[in-house]
């Protein structure tokens, strides 16, 4: 792929000299290749995540003949091993040796609180495809700074509605004891008005969850709600089912989803998550991302592929409507909050703190007629939702 | 808690440290034979995973894949042992420490190139697929059950090797004084290298248990290093049945205390503040214990041969 990419910059490069070689410099300048950093978690146990994440930015350049409106792209992907120190050092060096125009990606939000204020200082207009914490939505919300996918609160709160709706009224809550689960129960516990019977929190680290099943076991929950992210989630869903709990509706949010699926398999089955997106969701567009995902990478997609991707038709958008002109950074800016693209999860549009206004669905896992498993959609919970936050965000105007 | 649950938990923590025993019994024979600490012990259970998840998926059975995966553990332990850690035997502790990390990254980043950053699963045996029910609402799955009795077993097996078998008998010479061992004649070489291998292929076969109920991923072996540390100071380094002792009681710590706690911190502080730190005392609580077994006997429960 590497290779395939220099080559095309190389005969641009060549036409470019040969036809436009007696013109001004910033002619040329304009031919240069837009460069996007794309920062994901590549190594260690959420590589599968950041895998995704820098996947679905590949599948969207291709679909755009890599380019963003009209003009070439280069780019750079950046691993940043779920370190913020190394992260930071690696966007830097970005920002400042291979001057990129853009950086997207990241899964974790300790990563985007790292990288927000280098790439932001350096007024270049940083896309979030995955983290969304609370912190950018509210007053510390940033005019160079944009998501295209959610606020985590919202994702949890979308799964107490859901648990309100279906009139579950004793829950036990389990997750990590770290600041994103204790925002997991905060966010459930929003629009759930039942019982919470217990909240059980675990160690990062942990593999063996026979000593909480027994205790959901012994309080005998309508329905338990869990923020198992990664690992942690293969090992709880599949010892939940091997417990016999599976009576026992399992509500969820990044526990079950298509980059931890391959392990779970069937006993995820039935298993409900909330989601902004599904693979199954009709649109022409999405059917055609989940099919080339696929047959490009081998996987079912998550919506870690689909919110890069989207960043890409966003951002091809934008380049377009500012015609290719990077430097006047208020019109930049402009283009990309009117969010002029197809998204693939239907409707969206940004709100003030430059956060998405989406719709939200509970999803069951099911097994697709070809043996691979999936998220798919059960209902529309909440509609074009704006995330609590934003009534916090002071955005100035202009930059 | 009432008693019926405190017993399931009891369970729980027996399985967890029947689990234990097999990654920690394998560090206990090479740190205490070889004097060499062994930082990649927890690659060898993570491959010995991946070796059952890849098997499994080629033969589609798990019988068929479990002694594979053990011949797969044992060849490469023995290939590592012959690479690298035989070079260090008489090196101090430091560098050992520091090849055999760089040797954790190196396979970590190893099975990801192989078999992807996504976690693997192995599905349970048909044969032990279903559980008993111990509880309301509670099974407690016939294939746990299953790693206790292999971990018993296993736990008869060393002993039998380890007290009374020639081979045994000189890997307990071996701990106790290796060179008088070489000077009357023993290949002290050769016999490292089987222990090595042995210790490798325990680790595996914990890794090949462990498979079926865990998800299967890199770096999956870290924490146990951890937990098989303590285990193998607190039981008496180089004696089996000291990691025995230990890898059931630090078990049985580890889950029961994870149960009880956030109750107890309950008589002191309110619940959501109970809880976060019961949580994380709960955590904290098999150091706790180790500090305090180490005061009263410094040289672990079961000192071997010294």
């Amino acid at each position: 792929m590497g290779a395939d990419r220099e080559f095309r910059v190389h005969r641009r490069a060549l036409l470019a000299g040969g036809a436009v070689l007696p013109l001004a410099a910033p002619a040329i300048a304009q031919g240069a290749p837009i460069k996007v950093g794309v920062v994901a978690v590549l190594t260690g146990p959420q590589a599968a995540l950041g895998t995704q994440l820098r996947d679905g930015w590949a599948l969207g350049m291709r679909h755009l003949n890599n380019q963003l409106g009209g003009r070439a792209v280069e780019t750079i992907v950046i691993d940043d091993e779920l370190r913020p120190e190394v992260a930071v050092t690696k966007v830097r060096a970005a920002l400042e040796r291979d001057r990129v125009d853009f950086v997207v990606g990241v899964v974790f939000s300790n990563i985007l609180q790292a990288i927000m204020r280098p790439v932001t200082e350096a007024n270049t207009f940083l896309i979030s495809t995955n983290a969304g914490p609370s912190t950018f939505a509210g007053r510390g919300c940033n005019p160079y700074f944009f998501t295209t996918s959610y606020n985590n609160d919202q994702v949890h709160s979308v799964m107490g509605q859901a648990a309100q709706d279906e009139g579950y009224r004793r829950v036990v809550l389990l997750t990590p004891n770290y600041q994103a689960g204790r925002d997991a129960f905060a966010g459930f516990k929003s629009r759930f008005q039942g019982q919470v019977l217990d909240e059980i929190f675990v160690p990062l680290t942990h593999t063996d969850f026979s000593a909480e099943l027994a205790r959901i076991a012994s309080l005998r929950p309508d329905a338990i709600f869990t923020f198992m992210p990664g690992g942690l989630g293969v090992n709880l869903v599949r010892q939940y089912r091997q417990a016999g709990l599976a009576n026992i509706p399992f509500l969820s949010t990044f526990t079950v989803d298509e980059a931890t699926l391959p392990a779970q398999g069937e006993a995820a089955l039935g298993f409900f998550a909330g989601a902004n997106w599904a693979p199954n969701m009709p649109a022409e567009n999405n059917q055609r991302f989940v099919r080339d995902m696929e047959a490009q990478f081998n996987y079912v997609p998550a919506t870690y592929a689909m919110q890069s991707y989207d960043a890409a038709m966003l951002l091809n958008a934008a380049v377009r409507r500012v015609g290719g002109n990077l430097a006047d950074k208020n019109a930049l800016r402009a283009a990309i909050a009117a969010a002029d693209f197809q998204s693939l999860r239907g409707a969206f549009r940004f709100g003030a703190n430059q956060y998405p206004v989406q719709d939200f669905w509970l999803c069951r896992v099911a097994r697709r007629p070809d043996g691979r498993f999936q998220t798919e959609t059960v209902r529309r919970v909440l509609e074009a939702s704006v995330d609590p936050w934003v009534g916090e965000c002071r955005m100035p105007p202009r930059v | 808690m009432n008693t019926t649950l405190l017993l399931v938990q009891a369970l729980n923590g027996l399985q967890f440290g029947i689990l234990l025993f097999l990654i920690a019994a394998g560090l206990t024979l090479v740190f205490g034979v070889m004097d060499f600490i062994n930082l990649a012990h927890g690659v060898q259970y993570m491959l010995g995973a991946y070796l059952a998840a890849y098997f499994a998926a080629i033969t589609g059975s798990f019988w068929l894949a479990l002694p594979l995966a053990l011949l797969g553990a044992l060849v490469i332990g023995l290939l590592l042992e012959f690479l690298v850690f035989r070079h260090l035997y008489d090196r101090d502790h430091l560098s050992q420490v520091l090849a055999t990390f760089g040797v954790i990254l190196f396979l970590n980043q190893g099975v990801k190139a192989v078999f992807g950053t996504a976690p693997l699963q192995v599905p349970v045996p048909d044969l032990l697929t279903g559980g008993v029910r111990v509880m309301d609402g509670l099974l407690y799955p016939t294939y746990r059950i299953a790693i206790l009795a292999a971990g018993l077993a296993t736990a008869g097996l060393l002993w039998f090797l380890v007290e009374r078998t020639k081979a045994g008998m000189l890997v307990r010479a071996g701990a106790s004084n290796a060179p008088m061992l070489s000077a009357l004649g023993v290949d002290v070489k050769r016999l490292f290298m089987l222990v090595f291998g042995f210790g490798a292929m325990l680790a595996g076969f914990a890794g090949v248990m462990a498979a079926p109920i865990l998800s299967v991923e890199p770096g999956m072996g870290d924490n146990f290093l951890i937990l098989a540390f303590v285990v193998i100071v607190i039981g008496g380094i180089g004696s089996v049945r000291g990691a025995f002792v230990a890898a059931l009681l630090v078990g049985l710590v580890e889950t029961i205390g994870r149960g009880l706690m956030p109750d107890v911190m309950r008589l002191f502080l309110d619940p959501s503040a109970a809880r976060q730190t019961g949580a994380a005392l709960a955590s904290m609580l098999v150091y706790i214990v180790m500090a305090a077994i180490l005061a009263v006997r410094p040289a672990g429960l079961f000192p071997a041969g010294r």
